[in-house]
Parts: structure tokens; sequence; C-alpha cells
């Protein structure tokens, strides 16, 4: 089980690795549309991805929910 | 009386080199872009071809990681070729930016593939086979669609005066810089990005390809493989790469001070209806392109000293070419084969040889055709071969047939 620092760190990389931004940028209040410039294309990536990396499952009704950052990384520590 | 249309830039990367300069360097050198396929894969399926012309430069190298990763190889090379092009052309900021040149609504992209995203199509359907729909990438459509690399060059450069991708196989280059100059002609818009684009040295395409007997399969000596014209022709080398040229209205070209390196002249497109992939041995409608070109153009045939011939390497289709250009134009031009040096890059060899033809218009040089030991007796006209040859080029044809029966000339002059 990863504690929410451990999250935010490795969504960060994730985030990094899709979408470019570094990994310094990827904090808890940044939203993924607004303040990040992520696509639709690319959050299913990350999704994709978080779920291989911390073992929780994010449906797509719920993926849309996750406007920041922090919604992310509260929902995996939940659902890991 | 319709405006002309110029050529103000020009970006390529090719077997022969990472831009348009270092291709056309090599080219006059004499160099070649073939060699041995690397690829774990030809010994894999046992193919009895193990020779492509692959990128002197990986796209990878040059494009922003997160930029590539979201692209087909095939797209990445049409984006590396438009980058060029557009530095190149001089036009500055992107449309929408202090200083633009040109408006977005005024800037149109032309760029197609003959194969396009195959690749990707191929690889994500492995992923879906192995582990399922959460491993097939949501960029899949993008990346596969053919008119991905007409779009990523619109989204790069803002272009809003149109997108557009001709799929016309091995003429798709050629064709797009056709349609390019009608649209400019017409006035529709002031600025066009056009070009080809290909990236298909997979196992499924060689092997279609060796199955249609086309390729050459000259494996222990591939540097001599591409040989058009010559006796000792066996196929075509397949190759990758893309040419994109900036076309301008030339009132809008000369308005804003662009350096203009010729015009695209005329251009001629028809069709064989004939067979699927073979030409039509009469040659009609290889010839009617050509006449059409030079007539839209407002040429004789006897202003046309030299033609870029699309001359692929294979038994039929060069001495069919030489003899569909004799009946269009005469036994004076001066034909050279660029495809023996490149390979044949697909649909981004009519945008490339394109950009040959121009250079040989723009430095009165036309590069020699390599490995023509034993020409054909069948190539009755005068083929470059050995050196590059000086001499006055003022009106250039360039030539692009496509499975399919398509046929595409384009005629490039002096500025």
């Amino acid at each position: 089980m990863a504690d929410n620092a451990e999250i935010l760190s490795g969504l960060a990389e994730i985030v990094e690795e899709v979408a470019g931004i570094d990994t310094a940028e990827v904090t808890r209040e940044k939203s993924f549309v607004d303040d990040l410039d992520i696509d639709s294309l690319s959050m299913v990536e990350i999704a994709v991805q978080a779920e291989d990396k911390f073992g929780a499952k994010i449906p797509d009704d719920q993926l849309a929910e996750l406007k920041t950052v922090g919604d992310a990384v509260d929902f995996i520590a939940k659902h890991q | 009386m319709t405006d002309g249309v110029v050529v103000t830039g020009f970006g390529a990367t090719t077997p022969l080199g990472g831009d348009a300069a270092s291709t056309w360097e090599a080219l006059l050198a004499g160099k070649s872009g073939v060699g041995t396929t690397q690829a774990e894969w030809t010994e894999k399926f046992d193919l009895p071809v193990h020779i492509s012309a692959q990128l002197a430069v990986n796209p990878t190298e040059v494009l922003p990681r997160v930029q590539a990763r979201r692209m087909d190889r095939c797209e990445q090379v049409a984006m590396v070729a438009a980058k060029e092009a557009w530095e190149h052309s001089g036009l500055g900021a992107i449309p929408g930016e202090d200083g633009a040149a040109v408006e977005a609504e005024r800037l149109a992209v032309v760029l197609g593939a003959g194969i396009g995203g195959a690749p990707t199509l191929l690889a994500q359907d492995d992923l879906l086979e192995e582990h399922g729909l959460r491993k097939v990438s949501p960029l899949t459509v993008p990346m596969l669609m053919p008119n991905g690399p007409a779009a990523m060059v619109s989204l790069e450069y803002k272009a809003k005066g149109g997108v557009h991708s001709p799929a016309s196989a091995c003429a798709t280059g050629a064709e797009a810089l056709a349609w390019a100059c009608k649209l400019l002609r017409d006035g529709e818009v002031d600025v066009v990005l056009a070009g080809g684009a290909e990236s298909c040295i997979v196992p499924i395409t060689v092997a279609g390809f060796v199955q249609a007997r086309t390729l050459s399969s000259r494996n222990d000596d591939p540097e001599r493989a591409s040989r058009p014209f010559d006796t000792g022709r066996d196929g075509f080398v397949l190759g990758e790469g893309a040419g994109v040229l900036v076309l301008e209205r030339e009132e809008f070209a000369k308005a804003r001070g662009a350096t203009v390196h010729g015009r695209l002249a005329g251009v001629g497109l028809t069709s064989d209806a004939f067979h699927i992939t073979g030409p039509d041995p009469e040659g009609e409608g290889q010839v009617r392109a050509m006449r059409k070109a030079v007539e839209n153009a407002g040429l004789q045939p006897s202003d046309v000293t030299h033609v870029n011939c699309h001359a692929t390497s294979t038994v039929v289709g060069d001495v069919g070419e030489s003899v569909a250009v004799r009946k269009a134009l005469g036994d004076h031009p001066v034909l050279t084969a660029p495809k023996s040096a490149l390979g044949h890059l697909v649909g981004g060899a009519g945008a490339v040889e394109g950009i040959i033809s121009l250079l040989s218009v723009r430095d009165d040089v036309i590069p020699a055709t390599l490995n023509l030991v034993d020409k054909d007796p069948k190539v009755e006209l005068d083929v470059v071969a050995g050196e590059p040859r000086k001499t006055t080029v003022d009106a250039a044809l360039n030539n692009s047939f496509g499975f399919g029966g398509h046929n595409a000339s384009l005629l490039f002059t002096k500025p």
C-alpha cells in the first residue's frame, strides 16, 4: 500500500511520461485539464498506467470526476 | 489570368539525410541510402528481402518526446519535414501569434501517405490480442488514420484553411503538390504546406510487396540493389521518409518579400483504369499526365529538358516510363532516377523527388542514377549516370505513378 506522498510522486512520474509536464508542476491543487492542459486521450493513458502502478481500478465514470491531481491521489489511496 | 504558384520553402527527411540540404548533397555525391534492414523480423518470418532504405536520422531524435509519442512514425516524418519547410520559408510566427505573415484561414495543408499508420494498427492489434482492451492506446485511431500526418501538421501550424489528404499509393506526395497548386490558383488560400510521408518498413508491407513480386532481393549487395533502367534490375527497395514544400500564391509571396526557389508551373493528374498494380503497357495515362503538366504550364514539350523519373527499378515499369516520356515529350529530355539512391519512399516519394527536381532547376545540375552499368536497350533516352551533370535546367518534369493507376506529373521552372 502506497501512502499519499508516494501516490502523488508516482502519479507525477506518469504525467511526466505521458504529457511531458515536469513532475514538480504536478501538485495536489492542479486541475488536469485547466492547469496541466492534459486532453481526454492522455487522461485515459494516465488512468491505465496509474491502475497498473497502484492496483486501483478507475472506472470511466469516476475518471471524469477526478478534476485535480489531489482528487486522483485520494481516489487511488482509497481504492488501491 | 490565375496567379502563379511558387516554392518558398522545403524540408525533407530521407534515407540520405535528416534534412533537404543533406539529402541533396548525398544524392549529388552518389551515396546510397539502401542497407540491410535493421530489424529482427526479417529472419523471424524468413522473408526473402533483407534490405531497405531506412531513415538517416530517427525522427524521435529531433522531435520533442511527448509530441513524438503521440504520433505514428509516418506522422513523425511528416512533422520533421514540415518544420524544416516552415523554417525555410521565412513565414516565421505561427498564425494567430504576433507578426504572423499568413492568416490561419488562408493556410492549408495537403499532405498524404500511401500506407500511413498501418504499423500502429498492427502494434495495437497485437496489444489487444495479448493483453486485452486496457492496453490499447487511446491514440490508436489518430495515429493510424490516413489523414493523421496532414492533421498533425495543421495542428502545429494552426492551419484553418483546410486539411486534405490525398491517397494514391506511390503517387501520393506528387498528387498532394498538384492539389495544393490548384487550391492556390483558385485563390482559396495564400499558403499551403504540401507533401507526402511514409514509414512502413514493417513485416506485413514487406511480405505483401514480396508476394506481389515487386521488391529487389539483392540482399548481398544492398547499395547496388536499386538500379533503375539497368538490365540487372530486379525490383524496388522499400524506403521511408517525407518531403514537405511551402507553396504560395506568387502575389502573396512577393508582397511579403519571400525568397522564391522556383515555381510549380504545371501539374497533370490522370488515371489508367487498367490494372490494380500494373501500368498500362501503352503508357497512355502517363503520357497524358506529362502532356497535361506541360500544357498546364503554358509550355511546349521541347521546353522540358529534364525528367526526374518515377523509375523504381522494376522490370516492366522503368521501360514503360521511358517509352511514355518519348511519346509525351520527344527524344530530347535527359532522365534521372533518384530512387536508385533513396529507395522507394512510397507516399513520400513524390514530394521528396519534387524537391529534388526543384533543386535541379535551381542549381542547374541533374543527379546521377546510381548502379546504371548496363542500360536496358529498350530505354532509348539519355539517362544521367556516373557523375551528376551540370547543364541548364529551365524546366524539370517530375513523374510519380501509383498502384491503382494513378499518374501525377509536376513541372518545376525557375523563379
